[in-house]
């Protein structure tokens, strides 16, 4: 059974009014980050934080692309891991 | 350095940054809400909220929602519906009503296909109880050393429930069992918010479709199934992780060969062999299989690290243990980091599937820090690992916990 998305999408987001007061780190690339709601509450970025890498934001963006079907350009693929490494990724490791 | 030594410094040395760390987060921080030990953006992003029908939850995403349930509400063996932990994989979660739900049974290996009101359902097959506990595969992931990406529960993803339904099996006999059926496959009402995402759905070899206590379940402790745990029916999968507990259940069928979605291809898949639980034989890869039952497990309730407990009176450890259906055999506890253990009691026995209480009273001899570790071990005779059995998915975390307070 498949309702039409736009319905679903102002019903999912208007259950949580809460969902909107989540705001990502001011940089570079955030605007294309702001794409994920389409699918998912952005608070799985933070949450994800701070333990990946570039190569972990890369792969978790791929996935979303190629396992679930996410409608982001290939070309923004390298902003967007990329904002996501600089704010909510690994931090360098300390110089001793 | 012998090996008890230096396990105790490094409990001390834990202890140490604990201390520091949880003392500044409690300050408008969420380290209460679960452990330390999660990463430092979900300690900052968790938030206690309500959703319609529950009491206020652990938030770890809002959409799709994923909320955990406090450690206060496992203090008994049964967990209240309002608080019984809520995980979506898709945002796109109908209302479904009682009146114009239809659960469709058939498939290519079923002689017929069967179309079931709740009415008819309830009416025109015998009714079952199970006390079971639904665990996510995926609890206490954000525990996890090194971390992996995923929802980063703490402890609480997870509840223990008497569900009510009818028996799977008395469904699928009135469809009728081909002699090529291999899997039952099933589909709940939710699906992903853009056409492209695959659909939740999930598989379980027909022998577990068929066993006494597969549910197609309506009730939840005598009560209808709240919205965010699957109303008006779910399927109920004792002893086996909540990823096969599809909840709006729609369809059932009966297939000859095995499932290929997402869902059950690539996710929620452990390496071949790292875990001694069951294979699902149809589902197996080279390198990897689907995750099946949960390993043996412990919570401790009754305290929380950090805490300062008063010398001179007994430390009173409870909780709850449970494993993947063959029920809690003992619940052995230690003040020493392992150095020797006493056996707590056993709570009443609800059956193989349900959380099995236990209590303990410690003395509290010294006053400074203690550890206090709890570890279950199961009638199949399986024990709580000491050490993680890391997986890229981060599933079936069952290390024995260690809580530091202190004695003053």
């Amino acid at each position: 059974m498949r309702v039409f998305l736009i319905p679903l999408l102002l019903v999912s987001a208007g259950a949580f009014a809460q969902e909107d007061k989540i705001v990502l780190k001011e940089g570079p690339g955030r605007e294309k980050v702001q794409q994920c709601i389409a699918c998912h509450s952005l608070d799985y970025i933070p949450m994800n934080s701070r333990f990946l890498d570039k190569a972990g934001w890369t792969a978790s963006v791929n996935k979303m692309i190629n396992a679930f079907g996410a409608p982001i350009a290939k070309e923004d693929v390298e902003a967007i891991a990329a904002y996501l490494a600089e704010h909510y990724g690994k931090p360098p490791a300390k110089q001793p | 350095m012998n090996p008890s030594r230096r396990s105790f410094l490094a409990g001390a040395g834990a202890l140490a940054a604990l201390g520091a760390r949880s003392l500044g987060a409690q300050v408008g921080g969420t380290a209460e809400l679960g452990f330390a030990e999660l990463p430092d953006g979900t300690l900052a992003e968790q938030i206690l909220y309500a959703l319609p029908g529950k009491v206020p939850l652990i938030k770890k995403t809002f959409r799709p929602p994923n909320f955990e349930t406090p450690v206060e509400y496992f203090r008994t063996a049964i967990t209240p519906n309002k608080a019984f932990f809520v995980r979506y994989h898709l945002a796109a979660i109908p209302q479904v009503s009682a009146k114009d739900w239809v659960l469709s049974i058939g498939g290519e290996s079923a002689e017929r296909e069967l179309k079931l009101g709740l009415a008819e359902l309830k009416k025109e097959f015998k009714q079952a109880t199970v006390t079971a506990v639904c665990q996510c595969s995926g609890n206490r992931r954000g525990l996890f050393e090194p971390h992996v990406a995923g929802v980063e529960w703490g402890v609480g993803a997870m509840g223990n429930a008497v569900w009510r339904g009818v028996r799977l099996k008395d469904l699928l006999a009135k469809a009728g069992v081909k002699a090529s059926a291999l899997e039952a496959v099933f589909d709940g009402a939710d699906h992903g918010a853009i056409d492209k995402t695959p659909d939740f759905v999930k598989s379980l070899p027909l022998d577990v479709a068929l066993r006494d206590e597969t549910l197609v379940a309506f009730e939840m402790n005598g009560a209808p199934l709240p919205h965010w745990n699957g109303f008006p029916a779910r399927l109920v999968v004792p002893g086996w992780t909540g990823t096969y507990w599809v909840k709006q259940l729609t369809s059932v069928k009966l297939v000859s060969q095995p499932e290929k979605n997402f869902w059950m291809s690539t996710a929620y898949r452990l390496p071949r062999g790292r875990f001694k639980t069951p294979s699902f034989a149809s589902q197996v890869a080279a390198a990897n299989e689907p995750i099946t039952t949960m390993v043996v497990n412990s919570l401790v309730t009754s305290l929380k690290s950090g805490q300062q407990l008063p010398h001179g009176r007994p430390i009173a450890v409870r909780g709850v243990a449970w494993d993947g259906g063959s029920g809690i055999e003992r619940v052995e506890v230690s003040a020493d980091l392992g150095a020797s253990w006493q056996r707590a009691r056993l709570g009443k026995d609800l059956g193989g599937y349900s959380f099995r209480e236990f209590a303990l009273d410690l003395a509290a001899r010294e006053t400074g820090s203690m550890v206090i570790m709890a570890r279950a071990t199961s009638k199949a005779g399986e024990t709580q690992v000491s050490e993680l059995i890391h997986n890229p998915a981060g599933y079936h975390h069952n290390v024995i916990q260690r809580l530091y307070v202190e004695v003053v």
